[in-house]
């Protein structure tokens, strides 16, 4: 159940303003047993929303087809139920926290196109500081989502795993600890992110689902001096 | 002269004109020219972006840098087109600063100049012997096999030798090492340049030495191009055991660079992964650590040919702030090889009336503002003229790096703008693209616009749909300029 290719020590990998009381190391891997036993809790309760997420597979494939606004993007598609009020998608939130999952999902999928659209509140906090709170379909990437909503996070590669473009910075622990670990190819890509943090994702990998409501993630600001860091002769 | 004229024949059409619009020309389309246009475009709503290249074609490396197996890679190609499809943004190629136009004509056509133009030389290793024939830059090689118009001739011999040497272990290096090593079916499909095809399909190369100065904790490479590379099927993968013990030092470095330690990791796993020896026939790759070149060999039989590196053992030592340097320990040995490829990095040329700083190989800069010398004074800037890139930071790091580049260098532009540091000049009207375009008309340059490019793009998307390939590449100036007429 527990990966093993990310078990490795991150020691000097996050930033000051990460330091929660763990300390450099992540939890899962330096942690008490305590620890450990809460991991494993959160990891089972994750099987089983994806049993629920495959029962309902149906009413997904329906969600994930509609999108919330118009974009740029090419594969985007028009939808009558685009200028979803803000106040619905809450309501609707709110109906998801208090319903069994699998049992809204397949409300969902009965209901048909009658509106009713599955989506969580994502803020985004820009480069700026400035907070955007968002709504984001199941199943959309946030790197999607950013790109709908006018936020900018650049993704050169559009979504190909071939670039670290579309680093955020997931802003709390517990977020954090409910997505899946990342796979070798988006460490392959964090290695490369500017500002890499212990709970920094790519934007791309990082799919909507309903526990995710309410998650918050960073832009990395450009912290990076060139002028001092610029040029360093490469020896090989 | 004509730059008087030119802007004579400008001003009545500007004196229409309610606000002057600021005009920026950026000298290169790769990434950092591009992301350097979309971020001045984004924060200067009234600004006019020129990007102009060298080549009738767009987007530096990413066309002849990017490996012809890293599709994805190029995917921001598209980003950048629409920034060069935006009304107020032009790509103008074929202009080369320095013959087709002057950098003092620029800045005088323009309120802004950003340099942008990347690293098109080589670093070279000064030891005796480089001259030798069958030895090659990897940028070269690169540019051969990504069809470059200037590469294409570079014809490396493949078929008298079944021995590459690698000097470099950074990305270029295994890029290149993939390339050689990996079946020829499998780089068919890509937007490889067809003449580089033909010479892979004959080469008898099996075996690829990838050398190093220092050790296995500190190669330069990344872990996907590293994994890709190690992912080759049916290749024989050489470490040395040896060469794979580290030391305090090494898990320091280790401790404070998650890449350096997922690389090791990465390289440990391949070492004992597959068989101890190659089965006959096999294609081979050996990771050769703590080696650096001493003089190259030349080859008895062919004079003039290489034959051989002659390479010093090393020994790492450290150096403060927990880096290691490879010193050499006096022990020599020989690899035999009938080409030799020096992957050791790109360096940037300057231009006439640009300050340069010979030794870094770049242009002196505080956040992209261009200093007037290299005595490191931050007050002497040049007013106007800006660099970003390669050009300012070295030829390091990834695509990506470049957005980060851009924004300094971008938010060194606007607060220039807003304080006004540029002088009366944003308060005069500048001639910018008309004013260029009239000088090249007057000296007879041909400048391709992106219209141009979109027809060259085109006519290879359709040549390549014959092959099963995503496009074939024009590799010559000549096919270039035609098409882009046609």
């Amino acid at each position: 159940m527990i990966k093993t290719n990310r078990g490795c020590s991150s020691n000097g990998r996050a930033l000051a303003l990460h330091a929660r009381g763990t300390g450099f190391d992540p939890p899962h891997l330096h942690g008490s047993v305590l620890r450990h036993q809460i991991m494993l809790i959160s990891r089972l309760s994750r099987a089983g929303f994806f049993i629920a997420k495959e029962l309902s597979r149906g009413g997904y494939t329906f969600l994930s087809r509609t999108r919330f606004r118009q974009g740029s993007c090419g594969q985007c598609q028009h939808s009558p139920l685009e200028l979803l009020p803000e106040t619905r998608a809450f309501q609707w939130a709110i109906f998801q926290k208090r319903h069994d999952f699998s049992t809204s999902a397949s409300n969902n999928a009965s209901e048909g196109g009658d509106g009713q659209k599955e989506t969580i509140s994502v803020t985004f906090v820009s480069k700026d500081g400035e907070e955007i709170p968002i709504q984001v379909p199941v199943g959309m990437s946030m790197l999607e989502a950013a790109h709908q909503n006018d936020i900018e996070l650049e993704g050169a590669c559009e979504a190909s795993l071939a670039c670290s473009t579309c680093h955020v910075i997931v802003m709390d622990m517990e977020y954090y600890n409910k997505l899946e670990d990342p796979s070798d190819e988006e460490n392959d890509m964090l290695d490369l992110a500017f500002g890499l943090t212990e709970t920094s994702r790519l934007g791309c990998q990082i799919i909507a689902r309903p526990e995710l409501d309410g998650i918050r993630l960073a832009i990395p600001a450009a912290t990076r001096n060139f002028a001092v860091d610029g040029y360093v002769p490469k020896p090989h | 002269m004509a730059i008087f004229g030119a802007k004579q024949v400008l001003w009545r059409s500007f004196t229409t004109v309610a606000s002057h619009p600021l005009r920026v020309c950026i000298v290169g389309s790769g990434p950092a020219g591009f992301y350097t246009a979309e971020k001045i475009l984004k924060r200067h709503q009234g600004s006019q972006v020129d990007i102009i290249d060298r080549l009738p074609i767009p987007y530096g490396l990413v066309r002849s840098g990017v490996a012809p197996d890293h599709p994805e890679t190029k995917n921001v190609i598209n980003q950048f087109s629409r920034v060069a499809q935006s009304g107020r943004c032009s790509f103008l190629g074929n202009i080369a600063l320095g013959s087709s136009i002057s950098l003092v004509e620029l800045r005088e056509l323009y309120h802004v100049v950003v340099l942008a133009y990347g690293a098109e030389s080589d670093r070279v290793l000064g030891i005796p012997g480089e001259d030798l024939k069958g030895i090659h830059s990897a940028r070269e090689f690169v540019w051969w096999y990504n069809g470059h118009p200037d590469g294409r001739n570079l014809d490396p011999d493949l078929k008298s030798t079944d021995t590459a040497v690698i000097l470099g272990q950074g990305n270029v290096a295994l890029d290149v090492a993939r390339i050689l090593l990996r079946r020829t079916s499998e780089l068919a499909a890509t937007d490889i340049a067809s003449h580089a095809l033909t010479a892979l399909e004959q080469s008898s190369i099996r075996k690829v030495y990838l050398v190093g100065r220092r050790g296995p904790v500190q190669a330069a490479c990344t872990a996907k191009e590293l994994r890709e590379v190690l992912g080759i099927k049916d290749l024989y993968i050489h470490i040395k055991e040896a060469d794979l013990k580290i030391t305090p030092a090494d898990e320091e470095e280790m401790k404070s660079s998650r890449i350096h330690k997922r690389i090791y990791e990465l390289l440990s796993k391949a070492a004992t992964a597959g068989p101890s020896q190659p089965s006959s026939g096999q294609r081979e790759l050996h990771f050769v650590f703590f080696r650096q070149p001493d003089r190259f060999l030349e080859s008895y039989d062919k004079k003039g040919y290489v034959s051989g590196v002659h390479l010093e053992k090393t020994a790492l030592k450290g150096v403060g702030s927990g880096k290691q340097i490879a010193i050499g320990t006096g022990q020599f040995e020989d690899l035999s090889c009938g080409i030799a490829l020096k992957s050791i990095g790109y360096k940037s040329v300057p231009v006439d009336g640009l300050p340069f700083d010979n030794q870094k190989g770049v242009v002196p800069n505080v956040k992209g503002r261009v200093l007037s010398d290299n005595s490191g004074d931050p007050t002497s800037i040049e007013n106007g003229l800006y660099v970003c890139g390669w050009l300012k930071r070295g030829p390091t790091g990834i695509i990506g790096t470049n957005l980060y580049c851009a924004e300094e260098t971008v938010a060194s532009v606007s607060e220039d703008v807003e304080q006004g540091v540029l002088g009366p000049a944003t308060n005069s009207p500048k001639p910018g693209r008309e004013g260029l375009l009239q000088i090249l008309e007057d000296r007879k340059v041909r400048v391709v616009p992106f219209s141009g490019w979109e027809r060259i793009d085109k006519e290879e998307k359709r040549l390549g749909s014959s092959r099963n390939k995503p496009r074939e590449k024009m590799t010559t100036w000549e096919e270039l300029l035609k098409a882009a007429s046609e």
